[in-house]
Order: structure tokens, then C-alpha cells, then sequence
């Protein structure tokens, strides 16, 4: 078998038999910090795939520190990462790079067509040095059909909306054909049709392709439309398991640290914003 | 809606148009087309009248033959080269650094050359077996070293290639107090000022066919490794993160493009002193016409540079004629207009 042939046999589908398979992504003990500042302590917790799991939590939380760790571009204090049940670090390089794709909060400026931005994604299975295959370009045209940014796929990168750059950035992600994507915050800085877009996708992933999705969400109401949450406090983990789970147990208001009104409407949870003396503001810390 | 619409021609199958090839294609074709047109017009202008030139061109005696072959193309190769050299290692420190700004001589590569360069002229100066040395070295030699000596330094100081900003930084300090030692030594040293003048201000006017060469197996050893590795500088352009994150090893990449940067811009500035301008210049220009990936944007660096300094050389040749300008004052003053006008242009835009 070819190296790639192996990581496509590797790769989980929803119709794959399911034997007891380690769960896609766990951390065990994990703590993370950057500087002197310790940003999460001692937290635990599994991934399976298949789901969609939103990241939630206010500013400074360490949404995005523990997305780094995960993706392996941070190194831990403490405690570990094991992706498939093997340690983060025990994976080469190229092999990890197959297995885990990251999208970036804020992806610098660059002079690259929307094709060429998506065909990156397709280097961990091609290699850096040799030219593009068939295959490649079928997992391209698959990724950007699934995003809808084929029409723009000769056209320069920066020339696009920001709606419309964030699928081909998604694309990117999606050429990897991983099972397990990792994304920081993908629906900031778009308008409310193109955020539920992005997360039909993320969705469509989950459920239909069987990968194990991970994504800080911003926006509260979208982020409960997630399979499950990880809420994350200014202290630390709050909780992990499903958006039933953490209504329940009220894990937003402790999170943010004030009330957060989640109402249900027609099956959807939605978040109501406290309007000026509505209700107590008794609640209220700064 | 019609299939002949062209977004829609990306939904039959077949390979995706990935890029604007075709485009790009007739640009480098128009780069080399300048090249070849400044080639001929090099042989004809010189410190004898054009009239004349052209007669040695189709008559050709013992004296003209060696006017025309040995110092006039020798010359325009060299500056050609040269400016390869210059528009490639613009291009790999811009993409290096992701910053559009960035040009070769930024880690102190020109300092530590015209600092190589005064210390050898110095050793000539004083010792007999010094001057023996120095001749075998050269003044490229010294340049050379001085420059690899800079970059050196830079690395060291910034603790590894990690750090862009460190980097950047050390590669300033570097710069300045490399230049300052330099003055120091030229101070003490009036009459060697002369002697360092047209090193210092660029000039293409002491090429020869070894020099050209020298230039010729430096550009083909800088730009496989480029080629190679511009999918990696690809990458960078999305963030330092998206690029690890693709299984990119970061400081293989760093170490080996600096390499290249290192070995480029000190062979150019070897040959033909600190011409400034052309490397930053020459990418902007690629990436201001047309829609390029990095081994694109590269190539049209290297052919655009290439063209760039063969066009100062020729008016430096040319415009007090027949006296002669220092290269490097036409590259600077073309370079100088065309940014400003590049700045203009971009606050018209926003």
C-alpha cells in the first residue's frame, strides 16, 4: 500500500463497521499557557467522530490556545494530546498533516488564486516537491463543489468577499480530505446567512462524511446549533458534553459570568439578548 | 444561464484552471523579448558614437571585436545576471518574510560586502603577503564572505530563524554597525575611499566574462532550490500556523531559502557593488501586472530584475555619454519614482 492509499483506508466513513475505535481527538490532563500567563489547567476530554463540537467561551478563555494545542502548532505545559489514540508527537510530521487539518482565525494577504489556495491543502498527500495528481485535483473539486467556490476557482484570492474567501479558506481545509478538522472561529467578520452557511457544511462534514469537527464559535446561537459544546471559563474548563447537557446545567451563565438567556424556539436554541432593564442587572459582573 | 458563461467552465470535468497561466506565459515571454532587445542595443552604445558602433557590428575588426565581445556583452550579461540574482532574492525575502517591503540586503548582506571589501583593500594595502592573499580572493571573494559573514551574524544574534521580527531586527542592527565599522576604517583611511566609491554606489562597469560566468553557474544553483521550494513559500502566504499545519517544516524552509538569499545577493553585490532598488522593485512589478503563485512570481523576479539593471546599465551608459553614471544612482533614482508612484497610486485606491 502507498502512503496515501493507507491514510485513505484510514479515513473514517459513516459506513465504515464500527469496532471500539479510540475516540479522534482526547486530551488528558492538558495544561496550556503562553508566557508566564496559564490559560488552561489540568482539563480532560474526549472527541468522537462524526460530531460537531463548538468550542464556546468569552474573550481570553483560551478557545484558540487550546485549538493550537490541538492542531499541534502549541506544545503543552503538561498532560497530552493523543490523536486516534497515539500522541500527538508521535505522528510525523506529513502524517499529521493528513490526519488533522487547521483552519487560522486570520489568514494572511495573499497573491494566490482561489485553486491554488484550496490545492495547499492536497500538499501533505502530494508531497512539497512533486506536481499535482488526478486525485488531487478530484479532492480540490470536491472540496470547493462542497463550499460552492468553484466558479471563483481563477480568481485571485484577495479580489473575493469575505464571504466568499472564507469557503475557499474552508475549501482549503476541506482538500484534506482529514478526519478531523480543526477551525478557528470560521464565521467571524460574515453576515448571518454566510455564518449558517459555513456551519451547514461543518455540519454536512459531521453527519455525512463522518470527520470529527472542531470550531470556536463566537456567535452563541449558532454555536448551540453544534452537536455538543466545550465551554471555557476566564478560569478554565466549564464542561464538555452535549448542547442538552450544558443548557441544563447552565454552563454559558457561568462561562460568561453573567445570566445568558437561552430560549427555545421551534426546536432551535436561540440566545436572547438582555435588553437595558429587562432584567436584572443584579447579575451583571464587569 | 449559459454553460459558455466562463465561471462555469470549472464545472465540467478535466484538470481546474488553477492559475492564469496563459497570462503569465506571455508576460515572461515579453521579459526575455526586453532582454534580447536591450542585449542588441548594449553593443551599440558605448563611449564611440552609435553610427560608429554599428558599423563595427557589421564590419568587424580586430579592435571592435574585442570592444564588442569582450567588454560590451560581457557587461550586459553580467549586469543581466546580476539582476537575476537581485529580482530572485527580492522575491524569496519578501515571500520569506511575508512582508512587501523586504529586500535582499535587509540581514546586513550589503554592509558586511562593503565592510569585506574595505578590509581587503586595507590587507592590500598594507603587507606584501596580504596583497598576495587578497589577489587570490578578490574583491568578490571578500564580498562574498562579508556578506555570508553578516547574514551570519544576523542569525546569531535573532537566537534562529524563528523569530521574523527578531530577525528583521537583528538584521538592522547588524546593518548599521557593519556600515559604522566601515566608516570608521574609511575615515582612517581617506585614499581608500576612492578606490571603494564605485563599489559602493553599484557599478556594472568591471564585468568580464569570468565575472559573467561567476554570476551565470550562481543564478542556475539559486534558482532549482527556489523552484523547489516555492510551494513552500505558497503556504507561508496564508500565516506561519496554516503552513505548519500543512506538514511544512518552517525552519528547513527559513534555513535553506536564506541560503539561497544569502548566496544570490552576495554574489550580485560581489560582481557589481550595492545596487540598490532592483530586488525590491523587480517583484513588485511581477505582482502588480499579473495574478502569480510564488515559482511564477520567482521566474518573473529573476527575468524582470535581469532586464531591470541591464536597462540602468545601458543608461548609465548612455545618458552623459560618453561619460558614465554609477549604476546603482539610476537604479536608485528609477527605483525611488516607481515606488512613489507605486505609493500614489495605492492611496488613490483606498
Amino acid at each position: 500500500m502507498t502512503d496515501r492509499a493507507r491514510a485513505f483506508a484510514g479515513r473514517p466513513t459513516a459506513a465504515s463497521p464500527t469496532t471500539v475505535r479510540p475516540a479522534a481527538l482526547s486530551a488528558d490532563g492538558l495544561t496550556l499557557g503562553y508566557g508566564s500567563r496559564t490559560v488552561l489547567q489540568d482539563i480532560t476530554f474526549d472527541i468522537q467522530s462524526g460530531t460537531w463540537t463548538a468550542i464556546v467561551g468569552p474573550n481570553g478563555s483560551g478557545k484558540s490556545t487550546l485549538l493550537r494545542a490541538l492542531a499541534g502548532l502549541a506544545t503543552p505545559r503538561a498532560g497530552t494530546i493523543a490523536l486516534r489514540g497515539r500522541p500527538l508527537g508521535q505522528w510525523s510530521r506529513r502524517e499529521r498533516a493528513r490526519e488533522l487539518a487547521w483552519l487560522a482565525q486570520d489568514s494572511g494577504t495573499t497573491n494566490l488564486t482561489a485553486a491554488e489556495v484550496v490545492g495547499l491543502g492536497r500538499f501533505a498527500h502530494s508531497g512539497w516537491l512533486s506536481s499535482r495528481k488526478a486525485e488531487d485535483d478530484a479532492a480540490m473539486r470536491r472540496a470547493m463543489l462542497a463550499t460552492g467556490s468553484l466558479p471563483w476557482a481563477a480568481r485571485r484570492v484577495t479580489t473575493l468577499s469575505g464571504g466568499e474567501r472564507q469557503r475557499v479558506l474552508l475549501a482549503r481545509v476541506l482538500a484534506v480530505e482529514a478526519p478531523v478538522l480543526l477551525l478557528d472561529e470560521p464565521t467571524t467578520h460574515l453576515d448571518p446567512p454566510h455564518q449558517q452557511d459555513i456551519a451547514r457544511i461543518l455540519r454536512d462534514q459531521a453527519h455525512g462524511c463522518g470527520v470529527c469537527v472542531v470550531s470556536a464559535i463566537h456567535d452563541l446561537s449558532l454555536a448551540l446549533t453544534a452537536d455538543r459544546l466545550i465551554v471555557l471559563g476566564t478560569a478554565g474548563l466549564i464542561g464538555h458534553g452535549t448542547v442538552k447537557e450544558a443548557l441544563n446545567g447552565d454552563w454559558l451563565s457561568t462561562a460568561f459570568r453573567t445570566h445568558v438567556d437561552i430560549v427555545e424556539l421551534a426546536g432551535v436554541y436561540l440566545w436572547r439578548p438582555a435588553l437595558a432593564g429587562a432584567t436584572s442587572s443584579s447579575t451583571e459582573t464587569p | 444561464m449559459s454553460a459558455a458563461h466562463p465561471d462555469l467552465a470549472v464545472l465540467q470535468d478535466g484538470p481546474l484552471p488553477i492559475d492564469q497561466g496563459s497570462r503569465v506565459f506571455y508576460w515572461l515571454a515579453a521579459c526575455v523579448a526586453t532582454t534580447a532587445l536591450l542585449t542588441g542595443a548594449s553593443l551599440v552604445v558605448g563611449t564611440s558614437s552609435f553610427e560608429t558602433s554599428l558599423g563595427w557590428l557589421f564590419a568587424p575588426d580586430a579592435q571592435s571585436a574585442v570592444i564588442l565581445w569582450q567588454i560590451r556583452l560581457p557587461r550586459t550579461v553580467g549586469a543581466w545576471s546580476a539582476g537575476a540574482l537581485l529580482g530572485l532574492a527580492g522575491a524569496i525575502a519578501q515571500g520569506l518574510f511575508r512582508n512587501p517591503l523586504a529586500e535582499p540586503y535587509l540581514l546586513g548582506t550589503a554592509s558586511g560586502a562593503a565592510l569585506g571589501v574595505t578590509l581587503c583593500l586595507l590587507g592590500a594595502d598594507a603587507s606584501i603577503g596580504a596583497l598576495a592573499w587578497t589577489a587570490k580572493l578578490g574583491v568578490t571573494g571578500a564580498a562574498c564572505i562579508g556578506a555570508c559573514a553578516a547574514i551570519a551574524l544576523t542569525i546569531l544574534l535573532s537566537r534562529g530563524v524563528l523569530q521574523t521580527a527578531n530577525l528583521l531586527l537583528s538584521g538592522i542592527v547588524v546593518a548599521f554597525l557593519l556600515s559604522a565599522v566601515t566608516s570608521l576604517l574609511l575615515l582612517a583611511k581617506p585614499d581608500l575611499w576612492r578606490s571603494m566609491q564605485s563599489f559602493l554606489l553599484g557599478s556594472t562597469g568591471f564585468l568580464s566574462w569570468n565575472g559573467a560566468a561567476l554570476l551565470g553557474i550562481v543564478l542556475g544553483i539559486c534558482v532549482l532550490p527556489s523552484i523547489l521550494l516555492s510551494r513552500g513559500l505558497d503556504a507561508l502566504s496564508l500565516g506561519e500556523d496554516t503552513a505548519q499545519s500543512l506538514g511544512l517544516s518552517l525552519p528547513m524552509l527559513r534555513l535553506t531559502l536564506l541560503a539561497v538569499l544569502s548566496l544570490a545577493t552576495a554574489a550580485a553585490v560581489g560582481q557589481v557593488g550595492i545596487v540598490g532598488f532592483v530586488g525590491l522593485v523587480a517583484p513588485h512589478l511581477v505582482r502588480e501586472t499579473i495574478t502569480v503563485n510564488h515559482r511564477q512570481l520567482l521566474i518573473g523576479a529573476a527575468l524582470c530584475g535581469g532586464a531591470l539593471l541591464q536597462a540602468a546599465d545601458l543608461v548609465s551608459r548612455w545618458i552623459i555619454h560618453p561619460a558614465e553614471l554609477p549604476v546603482g544612482a539610476v537604479t536608485a533614482v528609477v527605483g525611488g519614482i516607481y515606488l512613489v508612484v507605486l505609493l500614489w497610486r495605492r492611496s488613490r485606491h483606498d
